[in-house]
């Protein structure tokens, strides 16, 4: 019965659906335009547009950080990589190679940092955070090599248009959040490959005495990560026309974390969902679309920020569900 | 043993002297860099290595990597060296007065370049030579006055990041700039945190908060990567950046000259990156004849428009920004 996992989950998505859609109402509030939408140069253009397009490179972390998280992992390096394939592509673009060469290479640089990550937690044995975190300190540095510490910018058409162009209205970055993350989330749900994770977050040991490659596994969701990681740099080097090696992607990575805790995900490991970490990436947006609207002084954006989570974080915790009777996922849950 | 350290004796006395004749003839500098964060402190790095060869100056140059330990590391073997002076970029404002007390008893005069120290005791160093922050904004807000008139004008404010130094101060003086003129106001002001990427998010919100960005008459950005960030969110919403919108911002960054050359922006305020020049030059008088430099020189803080735009874009393309 996998067919039917994915609906199965439906109910236990109603606390993150409610929470993304109090927040658009929120925005409306403070911003009654803010669903105003119009066709501009053949794109759609308006402030809901702004929170997909602007939360897409998040969203694209959250699905790489969401399989990594399901086994008990976290990569802590992902904005650094950003960085990393921002300055490969826009280094190439400004050299003149051909879009393909440049999407392989600054690609193939983030599934090498991924791997790199999987090694030192699956072979290795070191704790995720430790493995990440050198990647995350050591990787800006690298890009900083790449970019000689300078802005490198491009007037490369092709790597322009993997941010600037639109399909069916909607701006390419959402279109590629969208369909990676439902090809990912079909891929974990319609194969045993999502059973695997979780069974790895749950209790490495034990699966692996089960029968589970867990290393293979481990390595491939840190592989994923770095993909994806290099996927937002080369949006995020694409949307400003350069790569700013200091800068692109900085924090990112805790973005990415919290979409994924909003999302429901246990950090605990195990039970998992793709989709709902890209609504926590949208809510997370939504906020900060909607801070930029509302007009409060910037002095306000982080108070205004930690309020809303601290409220959703409450509204979902373990307590407040026993409280308000929702009904819980079955499983998973250490 | 006993021969291969003697070899090494003389090797290090020979080495030792061949130093001692070069500086016989020149001065020696010594320069504790922060490292390099950004464009504008690679290009200060690539302009003091300039200015030092255009004076025939020995320029060491310390990176300190974003790490006042290491300052203090490079001052101390500048010391030991015995340089003529020390140029230190001091990476936060405090904890230097027992590193530049030694340094003093040494007799050898220290200074502090783009930022200042906090401490008691002045004669610790020589001078200062940093820009005026509140002025920058100044010479931005005089120019948009002076460009709008007597017309209504909606400004719309990018603010570096919140509580730094310079967005505090590049908004002082804007602010006071316009007090005077009451068609001019400041309609939103939000933090792009001097980065392209936030500075664009900025302003997509900004035009879609300001009726599709009709009622913005003027951008002010704290920095030019934000402005050039908004440049490209203009022109996403379909205006013209630079006609529609005009667009002043600080810093002269090499970029922002090719968007006024292609007429995208109107103005830029230059924060130079040559600040060792003058440091040099007061540091040359002073061993001269001891003249002593007033405790702080100001760098100019020229405004540049698009008429001389592509000639400065060509002079500051390869200076490391």
């Amino acid at each position: 019965m996998t067919l039917a996992r994915p609906f199965r989950a439906l109910p236990a998505a109603t606390p993150q659906i409610l929470t993304f859609v109090l927040v658009l109402l929120a925005n409306w509030a403070v911003f009654p335009d803010f669903f105003d939408l119009r066709l501009q140069d053949g794109r759609l253009f308006g402030s809901l547009i702004d929170v997909l397009n602007r939360g897409a490179p998040v969203a694209i972390l959250a699905v790489g950080m969401t399989l990594v998280i399901a086994t008990k992992g976290v990569d802590l390096s992902v904005g650094a990589v950003m960085a990393i394939a921002g300055a490969v592509a826009a280094t190439l673009a400004a050299d003149g190679q051909p879009l393909p060469v440049i999407l392989a290479a600054a690609l193939s640089v983030g599934l090498l940092c991924g791997l790199w990550n999987g090694l030192l937690v699956a072979i290795l044995d070191i704790q995720p955070i430790i493995a990440t975190l050198i990647l995350m300190v050591t990787g800006r540095g690298i890009a900083q090599l790449v970019t000689e510490g300078q802005i490198v910018t491009f007037t490369h058409e092709g790597l322009i248009a993997v941010a600037g162009s639109a399909l069916l209205g909607l701006p390419m970055p959402v279109v590629i959040a969208l369909a990676l993350a439902g090809a990912v989330a079909a891929l974990v749900r319609f194969t045993a490959l999502g059973l695997l994770i979780e069974s790895i977050g749950v209790n490495r040991t034990a699966s692996t005495y089960a029968g589970v490659d867990s290393r293979s596994v481990l390595l491939a969701a840190y592989g994923v990560s770095g993909l994806c990681a290099a996927l937002a740099g080369l949006i995020a080097a694409s949307d400003i026309r350069g790569a700013d090696a200091n800068n692109a992607g900085l924090w990112l990575e805790l973005d990415a974390i919290l979409a994924v805790v909003i999302g429901g995900t246990s950090l605990f490991g195990g039970r998992f969902s793709i989709l709902l970490s890209l609504v926590g990436a949208f809510v997370i947006q939504a906020m900060n679309t909607g801070i930029l609207l509302s007009g409060y002084p910037p002095e306000m954006n982080l108070i205004v920020k930690a309020t809303a989570i601290v409220l959703i974080l409450v509204v979902q915790s373990p307590a407040a569900t026993r409280l308000k009777g929702f009904f819980g996922p079955k499983g998973g849950r250490p | 043993m006993t021969r291969s350290s003697l070899f090494a004796g003389v090797a290090l006395a020979a080495g030792l002297f061949a130093a001692t004749l070069a500086s016989a003839a020149e001065l020696t500098v010594g320069f504790s860099q922060i490292g390099s964060e950004s464009g504008w402190r690679a290009a200060e790095t690539t302009v003091s290595k300039m200015e030092a060869e255009k004076r025939g100056i020995d320029l060491k140059i310390a990176d300190a990597q974003q790490k006042q330990e290491n300052q203090i590391k490079a001052i101390r073997s500048f010391i030991a060296q015995g340089v003529d002076a020390i140029f230190l970029a001091p990476v936060v404002a405090t904890g230097w007065d027992s590193v530049l007390e030694e340094a003093k008893d040494a007799d050898i005069p220290v200074v502090l370049l783009d930022r200042t120290i906090d401490t008691k005791d002045e004669s610790l160093y020589l001078t200062a030579v940093t820009s005026d922050t509140v002025y920058e904004g100044k010479v931005a807000g005089e120019w948009l006055a002076k460009t709008v008139g007597d017309k209504q004008c909606n400004i719309v404010e990018l603010q570096g990041t919140v509580g730094s130094s310079p967005a505090i101060n590049r908004k002082k003086g804007f602010d006071e700039a316009i007090a005077a003129h009451s068609n001019l106001k400041i309609i939103r002001s939000q933090t792009g945190d001097f980065t392209r990427t936030k500075g664009k998010e900025v302003m997509e919100s900004f035009i879609k908060a300001e009726g599709g960005g009709k009622t913005i008459c003027a951008v002010y950005a704290h920095n030019d990567d934000m402005q050039i960030g908004a440049i490209q969110a203009i022109k996403e919403a379909g205006l013209k950046p630079g006609t529609d919108i005009l667009m002043v911002s600080i810093d002269a960054v090499p970029d922002i000259f090719k968007a006024m050359a292609d007429g995208e922006a109107n103005a830029t305020v230059e924060l130079t990156p040559n600040m060792a020049g003058p440091a040099f030059d007061a540091v040359m008088a002073y061993k001269k004849d001891g003249t002593v430099p007033p405790k702080w020189i100001q760098t100019e803080s020229a405004l540049y428009l698009p008429d001389t735009a592509k000639e400065e874009y060509e002079r500051r393309k390869n200076l490391g920004y």
